[in-house]
């Protein structure tokens, strides 16, 4: 059965506003899905908290939205009780790299199978408007009055220095690049950063769209090497003028399920519970004797 | 005329002086002489030095709980002499090295008798330094004039893996050490230990292993963690596992990690548990209530210490009993259970399970220090693997979900408030649910009608989990005029005091906690003086029963040092209404 965009349809109507980035996100899945040759029934979607991590709400496929900051321990926990699922997360900069920092550096290098989706709008939306870790220096918002003091964090950057095995970023003006870049992430062995920019139309006038346009451009139409971490790293660190989009590195290191024994037979959420033998009892018992 | 089978041992050093694998093997070595032992493990939270020991309790009936009277120390350094010789009753015995330097005087002249073996010398004579210790429980078994053999049989099968030069050694060492303190000491000592022919094999177990073998059994598959005593040996017993029962472990980068990878795991259909302490569960407080309110089951296992904050991180307590009755935010159902025993805690491990899918909420199972790590002579048959059900509730079988056609609601209302579980990955049941309140499909909503309704059917499964709760467990004469009320791991001391009541005093002990049962509360107690006696400071099992029932707790006995109430210690409190 050939998959259609269609098929993720949800009969749900986003609550976000009107030209948020979030709609590019929402369609750029869905076309990358489709290309990704995945059903609604093979997908998992581990959402936050935030307007993004509604998405799985809007999404014709299984989904579960949590907590803010922990979506990637939950779709670990999924994807090592059944590797046989497609996991996604998608979050916000504010739970990915607030909250959720600690559990993105060791996901990262964990390199457990899944595409992480950071919407990363530099600043906090849900909440009206406080600027986000990922912030540029200076960026002035009610909870930063003063401009913000520390400097962005960078997820790229990050994930690359953490081990991250497929690490790219995107841009939700441009559907169709999105959507291809998470298409390659769908189909990655290991961990999948995709760190994308997106405007937030109410709360963010300075990182908008026309901003965006006229910095970014494509790792692709360079002669970037993507297996070449160091290049990778420098590339990483550009941003002002001129912002790289694309996939900033890419590997092949064993997935961490790959390596676990417990999983050899095929995935312990599947697998049919039965009681102990008779045997197995016995060798228990034995070791307390 | 010499006491038979009926002594404690205590061995006490320092951390790394070998004191718990010491304690292990000779506590080995009498559960297959046919004697039944309680081992009570003190330590300090460092891995060198300071003052630990292992404290083993001997008798022919089956034992619950330690004592505070020690017939037999052996001091590996002088501050456990120091700290320990007042414990040792008139006429017992101090086996110690010679080059401790120890004052024979002061012990002789407190009507102890002064058992010198010159502890290092054997082991070098006969072995090397490092089987001192071997030569000290070879020195404990002359006197009390056990069968060497008995020793010789665990010495061999623990020092297997290190060849046979090694076991050589150490049953010369032992066997030496053995004939040095039997020719000198054992004909003026008066308790001694005798094999119980015919006696069947039993098994010396922790509660936390009996804990980790039940959710085994009950068909656990994933258990993330992050190490925490006294939690830590429940991820390591399944890590161990791993391969040959196909279990996944996650040692996990923090608690929070811990337990939402555990929910993840739930999630999508396996049987997922983490197990921590106090602190750590403060941090998986507000995954809780995610599994709460997305109906996500959970097994969360909870050792406490003492504390608050890091406490004591070694020792015990029973203070957390109101804070996992109540963490996280709003209100959401769960079920608390706290063993009392070995046997309970292999119960909870497959119960919880079976209790986490039918109700499909979190249900946490509460341990402590003493419990987790007290050894215990078990019988084989009371580990009861034949009793073991998994049983998943309304999970939809793959039957179920082919003939679904309208589209799944995944929270379906119900009169039970328990609605059909599908996993993801059929294609007649895709859906998603949410954190937030959702109606049900798990689509988010903040409809007034629907919350209602969303509110009642969730709490309406804490209604239904009554069916499930068992009333406390009554021990002794049910008219006897004292009731003492306990819960977790006191079951063991309390016993024992109510034996030695005889007919005054009767046991109503809470294994099932939440939902309280309440009218069994009530039958149980009724009539009675009721007495609490619990491991913190505020009495918090009282504080449940008086919130749940009209019963008037008349007397609080409480102890708060990190240490384990003794029976002596509880009938001590006891003196007003006795």
């Amino acid at each position: 059965m050939v998959v259609k965009v269609k098929d993720f349809a949800s009969p749900v109507k986003p609550t976000w506003c009107p030209g948020c980035g979030d709609y590019g996100i929402h369609a750029a899945l869905k076309q990358a899905l489709v290309m990704a040759e995945l059903a609604p029934h093979e997908v998992l979607v581990v959402g936050g908290i935030g307007c993004g991590s509604k998405l799985p709400d809007y999404t014709q496929a299984n989904g579960f939205m949590t907590l803010h900051g922990r979506p990637v321990p939950i779709a670990t926990g999924a994807r090592l009780a059944n590797h046989g699922l497609k996991v996604i997360t998608v979050h916000g900069d504010g739970d990915g790299m607030g909250l959720g920092m600690g559990h993105f550096i060791h996901t990262a290098r964990r390199n457990v199978e899944l595409v992480d989706l950071l919407q990363n709008n530099q600043i906090y939306g849900l909440t009206k408007g406080q600027y986000s870790p990922t912030s540029d220096a200076g960026f002035v918002t009610s909870t930063s009055p003063d401009g913000a003091f520390e400097s962005a964090a960078n997820p790229v950057a990050l994930a690359l220095t953490a081990g991250g095995t497929f690490i790219a970023r995107g841009f939700a003006g441009d559907v169709k690049g999105l959507a291809e870049l998470i298409a390659q992430a769908l189909l990655h062995k290991g961990y999948a950063l995709v760190d994308i920019l997106q405007p937030c139309v109410t709360f963010n006038r300075k990182n908008t769209y026309d901003w965006y346009r006229e910095r970014v451009y494509n790792l692709s139409d360079t002669d970037h090497d993507p297996s070449d971490r160091v290049a990778a790293f420098q590339k990483a660190l550009e941003w002002g003028d001129r912002i790289p989009l694309g996939v900033f590195y890419r590997t092949r290191l064993p997935t961490y399920e790959e390596q676990v024994a417990g999983l050899k037979d095929g995935p312990v959420a599947t697998r049919e519970l039965k009681r102990l033998t008779k045997v197995e009892i016995e060798r228990l018992r034995a070791e307390f004797v | 005329m010499a006491e038979i089978n009926n002594m404690t041992f205590k061995i006490a050093g320092a951390a790394g002086q070998g004191l718990e694998s010491s304690g292990a093997g000779f506590a080995q070595a009498l559960a297959q002489g046919g004697l039944h032992i309680f081992g009570l493990q003190d330590y300090m939270s460092r891995i060198r030095g300071g003052l630990n020991f292992f404290q083993i309790r001997v008798h022919e009936q089956t034992l619950y709980c330690h004592e505070d009277a020690v017939h037999i120390l052996l001091p590996l350094n002088s501050e456990a002499l120091e700290t320990y010789q007042d414990e040792v009753v008139k006429g017992g015995g101090i086996i110690y090295d010679e080059e401790l330097n120890i004052d024979r005087r002061t012990i002789v002249g407190r009507g102890r008798k002064a058992m010198p073996v010159p502890l290092v010398e054997i082991a070098k004579e006969h072995g090397e330094r490092v089987m001192a210790n071997t030569a000290a429980l070879g020195a404990a078994a002359g006197v009390a004039e056990y069968a060497y053999e008995r020793l010789a049989q665990v010495i061999r099968i623990n020092f297997k893996r290190k060849g046979d030069e090694v076991v050589a050694a150490n049953l010369r060492v032992a066997r030496a050490a053995y004939l040095y303190a039997q020719e000198r000491y054992a004909a003026d000592f008066g308790w001694k230990l005798k094999e119980v022919p015919g006696a069947p094999k039993r098994m010396v177990m922790a509660g936390n292993p009996a804990f980790a073998m039940g959710a085994l059994a009950g068909g656990c598959r994933f258990v993330s963690a992050y190490p925490m005593t006294p939690a830590t040996s429940i991820i390591e017993w399944m890590a161990k596992r791993e391969h040959q029962f196909g279990v996944v472990t996650k040692h996990a980068e923090d608690e929070i990690a811990a337990v939402n990878m555990a929910i993840g795991a739930n999630f999508v259909g396996a049987r997922a548990m983490t197990a921590t302490s106090g602190g750590g569960f403060a941090l998986m407080a507000e995954a809780l209530g995610l599994a709460g309110m997305c109906e996500v089951p959970l097994v969360l296992f909870e050792a406490q210490r003492g504390g608050p904050s890091t406490g004591l991180p070694t020792r015990t307590e029973q203070s957390d009993l109101l804070f996992v009755l109540s963490a996280s935010q709003g209100e959401f159902p769960r079920l608390v259970l706290a063993p009392g025993s070995i046997e309970e805690c292999f119960e909870c491990g497959w119960r919880a399970f079976n209790l986490a899918e039918k109700y499909q909420t979190p249900v946490i199972v509460l341990s402590d220090q003493l419990l987790a790590s007290s050894v215990r002579t078990v019988e084989m048959e009371a580990i009861d693997f034949d009793q073991v059900v998994i049983d998943r509730g309304k999970l939809m079988s793959s039957e179920d979900l082919d003939a679904v056609t309208d589209p799944y609601k995944r929270h379906l209302f119900s009169d039970d408030g328990i609605s059909p579980r599908a996993l993801p990955g059929h294609p007649n049941a895709v859906h998603a649910t949410a954190s937030d309140e959702h109606d049900e499909y798990g689509h988010i909503t903040e409809e007034q009608d629907n919350r209602v309704k969303m509110m009642q059917k969730r709490m309406k499964k804490l209604e239904t989990a009554k069916q499930d709760i068992d009333p406390p467990t009554r021990y002794g004469p049910e008219e006897a005029p004292l009731a003492l009320v306990g819960w977790g791991s006191t079951y063991g001391v309390l016993r024992e005091v109510v034996d030695r009541l005889e007919d005054r005093a009767r046991l109503v002990h809470f294994r099932d906690l939440w939902p309280f049962p309440v009218e069994a509360a009530a039958e149980a107690l009724g009539g009675a003086k009721v007495v609490a006696v619990e491991n913190n400071y505020t009495g918090q099992l009282k504080r449940l029963l008086q919130s749940e029932t009209c019963i008037k707790v008349d007397l609080q006995i409480s102890r708060y040092d990190g240490r384990p109430f003794s029976p002596q210690d509880v009938l001590a409190g006891l003196k007003e209404v006795l």
